[in-house]
């Protein structure tokens, strides 16, 4: 590709203007030892269709889930409007920078502003941000913020919260010297410990990461009691269409990740994290904010504010360190919400969670396999299989399907217990198909003989 | 058409309007029938009802009122805003890649992982690194991993008590924010005469209790550091670690590499150098690569190939996992696409043609603007407004204003902190000679334009000058009936 226009003619007008005769004098401050004296050990270069090529190959040895994937566990397939992808793509979206001259970015301030009501409205909070890495990201800046509000130092965590997210907050923890507390479930369901004055806060996921729908009035309210603050991580954010907001039960930060709610699954990102939260802690919630203001003639106009909280302002006194989020994935998230609607969102929880419950019956009547966990949950199940799991999903595979999630490496005391997952992206036919390699599968004779 | 405001969703809702209906099936069940009713909402989710049509038109016209890449320079500072090729956006999308799920075994995504392989060690070839974390989300978050990085480094050799972190006062804000959020203690270093690091300012605090000096090279001026190894010596022989913030690679591809300047750690911008949108703000990927012993404490997991198979493996005193997933994986394909139809030869072209685009354009501006540092220049370089403010009082930010008028982005304003009224402008390598021209002319223009006109800038941007102070005072951060 010629991706410099520069012709050689250009470049000697150019290089006559500067005063120097060759490109490669502009480079002179480089002190000789730092400057690379031989070509780059790269690949030689492909044309464009040469790289087309060599993408779709790579991308062709990977199995791509389909109707048949019941594998969720923090990431999740739901069916994503034409629409989405199309607006994403618009060049001025697209290729935009942050909207730092807001006279010529109000359709991305504009959007944004979208965004944040769209989740206030989902999470029952007063504010939301436009954005963070992902849903594991915005847990830790959730605990942060804790930690600073409230000037305390333990963070109580349920084990229900993603395992993922509980390696990252082990990660971080040290470096604002607060002290994890891990919550053990208690048949798949959080129940806290003593809560005492020096806890900041509590962080517990519903649906969590078994798929069980936690009591979140009890959780927030014996937090409440301790005098910390509840932090509450959303499971798949298209059950908020559903089920009680955090902000109904006492929650006063929200976080999660938007990726269900109009994102491809992208084997793991980029995604949309969010972080919400109640008016009290406004000022200290990380991350950029769009307000909405007037212009010089009394318009509507939109631009980022509260900056003083961010690094560009504050340097090392800033709350957060980010700077770039994940702005074009929240504007795909606004999109969907906007195109789906009230009920359309609500169709995609019940389809998804009606999905599981029918799954939940078939299962149950299986031979050998077992529902592990007596608990309401949404639209993931957790099943002990007949012997080996790990061998049980390699079967599966074999036959198209993506089984469930191995939850043993994650939670010990669940040994050969799959957590399955349904949206309406699978619908009914391949639940039964399912069901079925099930009941085959641990007999590898008989399934043989069937197929 | 006209360019005024879009009313939000929120004013167009119409109840009972359908967009797009998502699948149905009855399975004959009622999930709510075995929930208790406590749990669950009967209220229906607050948001807008459009029909699909309805939705397209309200993003295509908000798109409208945007400047992007495509519609025009986007001269931006310390940004990098090139052209960001289209090919890119095709194999992102491939079904193999887009729908793959993270949590799949590898087995099945062999593809993704060796295409993760190969981008660590393009990666680490272009920076003369050992290295590559391909997971940081943006360059941010790979400060913030060097430096848990560098934090555990000193932990497992007992050095605990390297505790500062040394910026120059030219630094991005990130800079510090990641030191000061890794649990460093911040020390700033002022810049010479020349624009380059202080070196007499720097030696006090070469001692053992140095963690790590963080430098921007070509720095926020716009310049190469001209006492680099004089820096990477001092540092080393105080026992503390060089940083490199990669926000300006662009300018070095294929003509120079942090590691053989003696940095120890360095984090790169994909959405900068490598051709990824920015998309408004993201999403961005900011791998970090490390030399010698701190490959083992790069996060988990990296990818390595055994026995002909690539797997996800954690490094030896890895300080843990720093995000959910692999990273912003479809940003990885986008920036490895870049790379390889760019080849060794086609880099070195995108670093030369950047500073030779700069440094056309600084000599067509010297002598009609201020120029902070008159030196040969990278891929970037910075004016001063301060005479202009003295004797017209025509303020930096006035003359950024008033290219949008002209149809072009504005460039960086007041960063770096240390030039006063500072412009920061980066053209880079995908401009044309004409467009560059225009700009130039655009920008003389309005060095003679009258100061009033100027000062109350823009005049035809779908909305002017905004009342940020009142966006502070009275945030509104979401709509509520009752909003006008």
């Amino acid at each position: 590709m010629n991706y410099v226009p520069h012709t050689a003619g250009d470049r000697q007008k150019m290089l006559a203007s500067i005063g120097k005769q060759e490109v490669s004098e502009l480079f002179d401050s480089i002190p000789p030892g730092a400057r690379l004296t031989r070509a780059l050990n790269l690949p030689e270069q492909l044309s464009e269709y040469e790289v087309a090529l060599h993408l779709e190959e790579l991308a062709s040895k990977n199995m791509v889930p389909s109707r048949l994937s019941f594998l969720g566990a923090g990431a999740y397939r739901h069916f994503v409007p034409a629409v989405v992808d199309t607006i994403i793509q618009r060049s001025e979206f697209m290729t935009a920078y942050t909207p730092y001259q807001p006279e010529v970015s109000q359709g991305t301030l504009q959007s944004i502003f979208e965004f944040q009501t769209m989740m206030c409205n989902l999470t029952g909070m007063d504010v939301c941000n436009a954005s963070v890495y992902d849903g594991g990201c915005a847990a830790v800046d959730a605990v942060f913020m804790a930690l600073s509000i409230s000037g305390r130092h333990k963070v109580v965590v349920s084990e229900g919260l993603h395992p993922q997210t509980r390696e990252l907050l082990r990660t971080y923890i040290d470096t604002h010297a607060g002290e994890l507390i891990e919550a053990p479930l208690q048949d798949g369901r959080t129940v806290w410990p003593e809560l005492n004055d020096e806890v900041a806060c509590t962080l517990f996921q519903t649906p969590n990461f078994l798929g069980v729908i936690e009591d979140g009035a009890a959780l927030c309210a014996r937090t409440k009691e301790a005098g910390a603050i509840p932090v509450v991580s959303v499971g798949d954010p298209c059950s908020l269409a559903v089920l009680k907001r955090p902000g109904d039960f006492g929650g006063e930060i929200v976080v999660g990740d938007a990726q269900p709610i109009g994102l491809p699954l992208s084997y793991g990102g980029p995604y949309a994290g969010f972080v919400a939260c109640k008016k009290q802690h406004m000022r200290r919630i990380p991350g950029r904010l769009c307000g909405m203001t007037v212009d010089s003639q009394g318009r509507r106009g939109f631009c980022l504010t509260l900056q003083a909280r961010e690094q560009h302002i504050r340097r090392d006194k800033a709350f957060s360190n980010i700077c770039t989020n994940q702005g074009l994935c929240a504007l795909a998230v606004t999109v969907y919400l906007a195109l789906l609607g009230p009920q359309g969102l609500k169709e995609v929880a019940d389809a998804s969670a009606n999905l599981a419950h029918y799954f939940k019956k078939q299962v149950a009547s299986l031979d050998g396999y077992k529902l592990v966990l007596n608990q309401p949950f949404f639209h993931e199940v957790l099943v002990e299989c007949p012997g080996s799991a790990e061998a049980l999903l390699k079967t599966l595979e074999g036959r198209g399907i993506v089984g469930g999630y191995l939850v043993e490496k994650d939670y010990p005391q669940y040994k050969n217990c799959l957590l399955f997952c349904f949206t309406e992206a699978n619908g009914k036919a391949a639940v039964d198909e399912l069901v079925n390699a099930l009941q085959h599968a641990h007999r590898p004779l008989e399934g043989a003989t069937r197929s | 058409m006209s360019l005024t405001a879009e009313p939000t969703l929120f004013e167009k809702t119409s109840p009972g309007r359908r967009g797009v209906i998502p699948p149905q099936e009855n399975t004959g069940l009622n999930w709510r029938d075995e929930v208790a009713a406590e749990l669950v909402s009967e209220k229906p989710p607050e948001l807008p009802e459009l029909s699909e049509l309805e939705v397209m038109r309200h993003f295509v016209r908000l798109s409208q009122l945007n400047y992007g890449i495509d519609t025009t320079m986007y001269p931006l500072g310390s940004c990098t805003m090139k052209y960001n090729p289209r090919i890119n956006e095709v194999t992102a999308r491939l079904p193999g890649f887009a729908r793959l799920h993270p949590m799949q075994s590898e087995d099945t995504a062999q593809g993704a992982l060796e295409m993760m392989y190969h981008l660590q060690n393009h990666l680490a070839e272009i920076t003369g690194m050992d290295g590559i974390t391909l997971q940081p989300a943006a360059g941010a978050q790979g400060e913030l991993t060097a430096l848990l990085m560098v934090a555990a480094y000193y932990r497992k050799r007992g050095e605990d008590q390297r505790k500062v972190v040394v910026v120059p006062d030219s630094s991005h804000g990130t800079n510090p924010a990641s030191a000061a959020l890794a649990g460093f203690d911040v020390v700033t270093v002022p810049s010479n005469a020349n624009g380059d690091v202080d070196l007499e300012a720097l030696k006090p605090h070469l001692n053992e209790k140095l963690a790590c000096l963080m430098l921007t090279n070509p720095s926020t001026l716009g310049l190469f550091e001209n006492g680099i190894q004089t820096i990477a010596k001092g540092v080393h022989e105080a026992g503390g670690l060089l940083y490199y913030d990669g926000a300006n690679m662009n300018a070095l591809l294929g003509n120079a590499r942090p590691g053989d300047m003696g940095f120890d750690l360095v984090h790169l911008n994909l959405h900068k150098t490598f051709s990824t949108p920015h998309g408004g703000g993201g999403p961005g990927a900011g791998p970090v690569g490390a030399r010698g012993e701190l490959v083992k404490y790069l996060p988990a997991p990296v990818v390595d190939r055994v026995d002909g198979k690539f797997r996800f493996f954690k490094p030896e005193n890895s300080i843990g996992r720093i995000r959910t997933f692999w990273g912003n994986f479809l940003v990885l394909v986008r920036a490895y696409t870049y790379i390889r139809y760019h080849g060794p030869q086609g880099l070195k072209e995108v670093g030369e043609g950047a500073v030779l685009a700069a440094n056309y354009l600084l000599s067509r501006l010297k002598g009609h603007y201020e120029v902070a540092y008159d030196r040969t220049c990278m891929h970037e370089f910075v004016l001063t407004a301060r005479t202009s403010k003295k004797e017209k009082n025509v303020k930096a930010m006035d003359i950024a204003k008033r290219l949008l008028d002209y149809g072009y982005y504005a460039p960086t304003v007041y960063f770096p902190l240390i030039v006063e009224e500072a412009l920061m402008i980066e053209p880079t390598e995908t401009e044309s000679l004409e467009t560059l021209n225009r700009f130039a002319d655009t920008m003389l223009k309005i060095a003679e334009e009258d100061p009033d006109l100027v000062r109350s800038a823009p005049h035809s941007t779908p909305v002017s000058r905004l009342d940020e102070v009142r966006a502070a005072r009275k945030p509104v951060l979401r709509w509520e009936e009752g909003l006008s």
